[in-house]
C-alpha cells in the first residue's frame, strides 16, 4: 500500500464514529417510531382502566390491551371482562375492536 | 445498621457481553462496603456466572429455582460473601428450562428479600426473552450498560423501549428511573473519532449518565481471581466505579478522572440516601 493510500485509510477509521453516529440515529428512530414495544400501551391501559372505573367496578386485572401487527395495519385489542355483580346476566366480556 | 426502604435495581443491556455480570457484582460489593445490606441476584437461567465473578462457586448449593420451586428456602440458598459482611448472592440454576421464573415465583422471592436487603441487585441475562423480562419486571431503576459500539447503543435502545412498557411500574403508570452506564471506554479512540464517545451514546439513548468505566485491565484481573472489581486493589475501573455508584446513592463526587464528564454529571442527583 502506499503511503497515500495508508493515510487515506487512517482518515477513514477517525471518521467511523461519526459515521456510527449518524447510522444509529435513523436505526434507532426507527425503532422507535415503529413502536417496538408500544411505548404508550401501559399508559393507555391505565388511564382506561381510571375512565372505566368510574363507571364499573372491575378488577386491575380484567383489562387486557392489546397491539397486534398486521400485514399492514395494526389492531388494538381491548378486552374488558366485567364482574358478574355488575350485569343482570352474569359474567360479561366487552370486546372492542 | 438499620433496613430502609428496599429498592430493585437491574443491570441490564440487551446485547451479552457488555459488562453487566461485572457491573452486578462491582455495585452490590461496593453497596454493601458502604454498610447497605446488599443481594445480588443472578437471572442467567441455565449460564450462572455471578459466582465465578463473585468467587464463590465452590460454594453454591442451592440456587433460585430451587427457592421458587420449594425445594430448598431462601436462608438456604442465599450465599454470604467472606470478605463483606453485608454483602449476599443469589446464585442462579444451571437448569436448562427457563420457564422456571415463573412471574408469581419471582415476586415472591424478590418480596422475601425485600424484608431483609436494602439494596437487590438483578443481574439480567441478555437478550429480551423470560430471563431478561423477568429480571427488570419488578426493578424500582435500571442501570442500562452499554459499550460505545453500534449494536450495543441499539440494543441498549430497544431494552429501554422494554423498561417503559413492560414492567409493573409501567403497568402501575409509573416509572423505572432509568441510568446509563457506558464501559469498555477507550478515551483516547473516541477522542481520535474512532469510537462513539459517551456525548454520541448519550445523545442517542437520551437517558441520564451515571458514570463511564474505563476499558482496564483490572477487570479480567478482578475476575480471575474472583473479586469484584470494587474489592480488588487500585485501578481506573475501580475508581470510576467507585463514582458511579456515589453518584447512584446522591453523593457529589469530582475526582480527577471525572473532570472530563464533570459537565454532563454536573447537577445529576440520582438518589438520596445515606447510610444509617
Ligand atoms: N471495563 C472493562 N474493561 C475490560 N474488560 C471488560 C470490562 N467490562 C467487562 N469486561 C470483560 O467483558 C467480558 C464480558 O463481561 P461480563 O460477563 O460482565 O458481561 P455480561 O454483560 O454479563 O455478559 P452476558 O451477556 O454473557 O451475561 C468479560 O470477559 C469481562 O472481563
Ligand atoms: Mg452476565
Amino acid at each position: 500500500m502506499s503511503i497515500f493510500k495508508k493515510l487515506l485509510a487512517l482518515n477513514a477509521n477517525r471518521k467511523s464514529a461519526k459515521v456510527a453516529r449518524e447510522r444509529l440515529q435513523i436505526v434507532v428512530s426507527h425503532q422507535r417510531s415503529e413502536g417496538g414495544d408500544a411505548e404508550f400501551l401501559p399508559k393507555l391501559r391505565h388511564e382506561l382502566l381510571t375512565v372505566i372505573c368510574k363507571y364499573v367496578k372491575v378488577d386491575k386485572d380484567q383489562v387486557n390491551v392489546q397491539l397486534q401487527r398486521m400485514n399492514n395495519c395494526s389492531v388494538l385489542e381491548l378486552n374488558i371482562t366485567l364482574p358478574a355483580s355488575e350485569l343482570e346476566q352474569g359474567y360479561e366480556q366487552v370486546r372492542i375492536l | 445498621m438499620t433496613k430502609l426502604e428496599s429498592k430493585i435495581i437491574v443491570v441490564t443491556s440487551g446485547k451479552g457481553g457488555v459488562g453487566k455480570t461485572t457491573t452486578s457484582a462491582a455495585l452490590g460489593a461496593e453497596l454493601a462496603n458502604r454498610g447497605y445490606k446488599t443481594v445480588v441476584v443472578d437471572f442467567d437461567i441455565g449460564l450462572r456466572n455471578l459466582d465465578l465473578i463473585m468467587g464463590c462457586e465452590r460454594r453454591v448449593i442451592f440456587d433460585f429455582v430451587n427457592v421458587i420451586q420449594g425445594d430448598a428456602n431462601l436462608n438456604q440458598a442465599l450465599i454470604k460473601d467472606k470478605r463483606s459482611e453485608n454483602l449476599f448472592i443469589l446464585p442462579a440454576s444451571q437448569t436448562r428450562d427457563k420457564d422456571a421464573l415463573t412471574t408469581e415465583g419471582v415476586e415472591k422471592v424478590l418480596m422475601e428479600l425485600q424484608k431483609e436487603f436494602s439494596f437487590i441487585v438483578c443481574d439480567s441475562p441478555a437478550g429480551i426473552e423470560r430471563g431478561a423480562l423477568m429480571a427488570l419486571y419488578f426493578a424500582d431503576e435500571a442501570v442500562v450498560v452499554t459499550n460505545p459500539e453500534v449494536s450495543s447503543v441499539r440494543d441498549s435502545d430497544r431494552i429501554i423501549g422494554v423498561l417503559n412498557s413492560r414492567t409493573k411500574r409501567a403497568e402501575q403508570g409509573s416509572e423505572v428511573k432509568k441510568h446509563l452506564l457506558i464501559t469498555r471506554y477507550a478515551h483516547n479512540r473516541a477522542q481520535r473519532g474512532e469510537m462513539l464517545s459517551v456525548e454520541d451514546v448519550q445523545e442517542i439513548l437520551a437517558i441520564p449518565l451515571l458514570g463511564v468505566i474505563p476499558e482496564s485491565t483490572a477487570v479480567l484481573n478482578a475476575s480471575n481471581q474472583g473479586i469484584p472489581v470494587t474489592l480488588g486493589g487500585p485501578s481506573d475501573a475501580k475508581e470510576a466505579y467507585r463514582n458511579a455508584i456515589a453518584f447512584l446513592l446522591g453523593e457529589t463526587v469530582e475526582t480527577t478522572s471525572q473532570k472530563g464528564w464533570k459537565k454532563l454529571l454536573g447537577g445529576l442527583r440520582l438518589f438520596n440516601r445515606s447510610p444509617v
